[in-house]
């Protein structure tokens, strides 16, 4: 039983220009394509990785990487 | 009504033999009736559950489910929704919306003010793209003035015009066009049913889907239920291609045997589903299906916008596929890493198969490139693209080998002067270069 | 107290000098030798939030002080000190540019990208202003080393902006994206073809 509601992380590919410091911080979710642009593993945010995740969100440079809540799609304010 | 005119088709096109017949406004109430506005919030949306009709855009979504997402939006945003008949039939190879739009556009608009009567909008679009002589756009102005003149629509529709580009009937895309943006995909999250046009809650819907809408509300779920299959209800328009070379726009059921449409084919020619975006399979294959979504997904394919096209035996797979392959490459509009980069070089090396000049890495990297592009754009573009590759490379794998020996099945061959010929799939001629060729 | 005033401030324009040129860096995806990719935005950022604490300290220390009189208003709003009030001023815009750029940073995830970047961009303005008040608000930056230094500042900010620009110059424009990438690969390809055929040849 979840007191908060699952996350997962979703890149905006249209944003994103391939500055890879996601995929430094959160190895275990993102890894970079032979073109320098982040795959991103957009399943439930897995537990103990919260933390590394939004540094990750917080280092993309064009806010491309984006935590959203699992269920909906709306933007987690 | 009796049981025969329950099941008989066609019911969006004209019976007449002759599919020229002008349908003028009046011709359109004699044969259908008076254009059902409900009044009450709700009895459409809820017939429209009951029909089970889905988009006839290519996605199949439940119209009933648009509706409610859009109306909702509008209810909590306070803010009043826009409806848009979406009509940029961009598929070079899919003929059915600029047909329906000639032969019955009062259908679609007429489906246009239920649906906005049913959120509650403000605005209609018409959105189509200019066709080489006009003919349609006067006739939709025509259409559309005929109405105005004895206030039939209660929301003045407006006509826009797409640029001439395959992603301009991308729902983001157009959308984005229409807000005074380049006619290129966004990014959902938002979804355009919470935050489109201009910021406002938007209905896109396909002008077929809308076609249909406004025959159910004059006739009832169980009417349109009448011919289709459980799951999939329902007619559809269908652009059908044999061998010969002609395009059919045909109204057929759903779930209707393939054979039927695609006629005798040899077990060995291949059959295109479902437009560029689509999937090849072997005419075999393509005998024990029928049209519908459950049936073509044993198949990895789609119903899509109802597209078959049988390859003549003495084309090319391989060739054909080549040039589509390159058409979507340059059609991408270049925003994601992923469909930019992979995009081309899909395009190259289908190019090196078909040139019969393929390395020994040019099979490993397409499949390499197809799992890497698919999902990872803003749209669909790299994902149906990729669909299109994978299933080439299974459904011509003889082929493939065949070209690296510098032979092909295809009867005519490179000295042939047919080969030379337009490419039997159609391939618009792509300007892309500037700015200015996305607005 | 007015000594760690001078000081402070003196600080403060190096440590901003760097923070500008990590900016420039970031945006051309640039990479400081042998740092990850992170490196270059995380500095980017703490190195501003460091200059924002000495900022603070700087400022409170001139108001403090006993030796001139400076209300605390006149830090935020130009024009109000009477001691130096061009200079001060200046110094008062830059602050009050610099503190919208970093709470809005801060914030970047409720914000939209165009407000953001914005207000991000005012950091071209603010610099130099703040260059200006530097100089001209003290003497010490006037003679000798701190003189040389400040002069290092502005050719490094100065240097780097060309370099951006330069750098963003040779950018393909997204319409023609595809049609370059078409044509290198096709390029490719047909070169492969050739060596394929050089050595069939032999």
């Amino acid at each position: 039983m979840a007191e908060r509601t699952a996350e997962k992380l979703i890149v905006n590919p249209i944003d994103c220009e391939g500055h890879g410091a996601c995929a430094e911080l959160l190895p275990e979710l993102i890894a970079m394509d032979e073109w320098g642009y982040p795959i991103v593993d957009s399943r439930p945010l897995p537990p103990g990785l919260e933390r590394h995740a939004k540094a990750a969100v917080s280092a993309c440079p064009t806010l491309a990487l984006r935590l959203l809540r699992a269920e909906g799609d709306r933007l987690r304010r | 009504m009796t049981e025969q005119t329950m099941t008989e088709l066609p019911r969006l096109l004209p019976a007449s033999p002759d599919g020229r017949q002008v349908q003028d406004l009046h011709a359109h109430l004699s044969r259908y009736g008076r254009l059902p506005y409900r009044e009450r919030t709700g009895t459409l949306i809820h017939d429209l559950e009951a029909a089970g009709l889905t988009g006839r855009g290519g996605a199949a979504f439940p119209v009933h489910r648009k509706l409610t997402a859009v109306y909702e939006a509008a209810d909590q945003r306070r803010r009043p929704p826009v409806v848009i008949a979406n009509g940029a039939e961009s598929e070079p190879a899919s003929d059915k919306d600029a047909t329906l739009l000639w032969l019955a556009p009062h259908l679609v608009l007429d489906g246009l003010q239920l649906v906005a009567e049913a959120v509650g909008a403000d605005t209609a679009i018409l959105y189509t793209h200019a066709d080489r002589s006009n003919d349609v756009g006067r006739r939709l102005r025509n259409a559309v003035a005929e109405r105005e003149a004895v206030t039939l629509d209660r929301v003045p529709v407006q006509l826009a015009e797409a640029p001439p580009r395959f992603l301009s009937g991308q729902e983001t895309a157009l959308i984005n066009h229409l807000s005074g943006g380049p006619s290129v995909p966004t990014f959902i999250p938002p979804r355009p049913t919470e935050r489109g046009y201009n910021g406002a809650p938007t209905l896109v819907q396909n002008v077929e889907t809308l076609a249909h809408l406004a025959l159910i509300a004059r006739r009832g779920p169980r009417w349109f239920r009448a011919v289709g299959t459980a799951d999939e209800p329902g007619s559809m328009l269908a652009t059908i291609r044999r061998a010969d070379g002609q395009p059919r726009i045909t109204e057929v059921p759903l779930g209707m045997p393939l054979k039927e449409l695609i006629g005798d084919v040899r077990p060995d020619q291949a059959v295109l589903l479902g437009g560029y975006h689509g999937t090849w399979i072997s005419g075999q294959h393509a005998a024990t299906l029928t049209l519908d979504n459950a049936a073509l997904a044993t198949a990895g394919a789609r119903v899509g916008a109802g597209i078959v096209i049988t390859l003549p035996a003495d084309r090319c797979g391989l060739v054909e596929t080549a040039n589509v392959v390159r058409y979507l490459a340059l059609e991408s509009a270049g925003q994601c890493g992923p469909c930019l980069n992979g995009l081309p070089r899909m395009a190259a090396a289908f190019a090196e198969l078909a040139r019969g000049r393929a390395r020994p890495q040019t099979r490993a990297d397409l499949e390499r490139w197809c799992g890497l592009v698919a999902g990872r754009g803003a749209c669909h573009h790299p994902d149906g693209t990729a669909n299109l590759v994978r299933s080439a490379l299974i459904t011509f794998a003889a082929e493939v080998d065949r070209h690296a020996k510098g032979r092909c099945g295809a009867a005519s061959t490179a000295a042939n002067p047919r080969a030379s010929a337009k490419p039997f799939l159609p391939i618009p001629k792509t300007t892309a270069r500037t700015e200015d060729d996305w607005t | 107290m007015w000594y760690a005033s001078r000081s402070t401030g003196v600080v403060l324009l190096v440590l901003l000098t760097l923070v500008m040129l990590l900016g420039l860096l970031v945006t051309r995806q640039g990479r400081l030798p042998g740092l990850p990719k992170f490196a270059v935005t995380g500095l980017h950022r703490n190195l501003s939030l460091v200059a924002v604490a000495f900022l603070l300290m700087h400022v409170l220390t001139a108001v403090f002080d006993g030796y001139v009189h400076i209300p605390l208003t006149a830090a935020v709003i130009p024009l109000t000190s009477s001691y130096e009030r061009l200079w001060l001023g200046l110094g008062a815009v830059a602050l009050d540019l610099m503190l919208a750029t970093i709470v809005t940073s801060l914030l970047r995830r409720h914000l939209s990208r165009k407000v953001w970047r914005g207000i991000h961009l005012t950091a071209y303005v603010s610099w130099p202003v703040a260059w200006v008040h530097s100089v001209w608000a003290g003497k010490d930056l006037q003679h000798g080393i701190l003189l040389v230094l400040a002069v290092a500042c502005l050719l490094a900010v100065f240097a780097g902006v060309i370099w951006r620009l330069a750098s963003a110059a040779r950018d393909v424009p997204r319409a023609e994206r595809v049609n370059l990438l078409m044509a290198a690969v096709h390029h490719r390809s047909a070169a492969h073809d050739r060596d394929r055929e050089r050595t069939a040849a032999r």
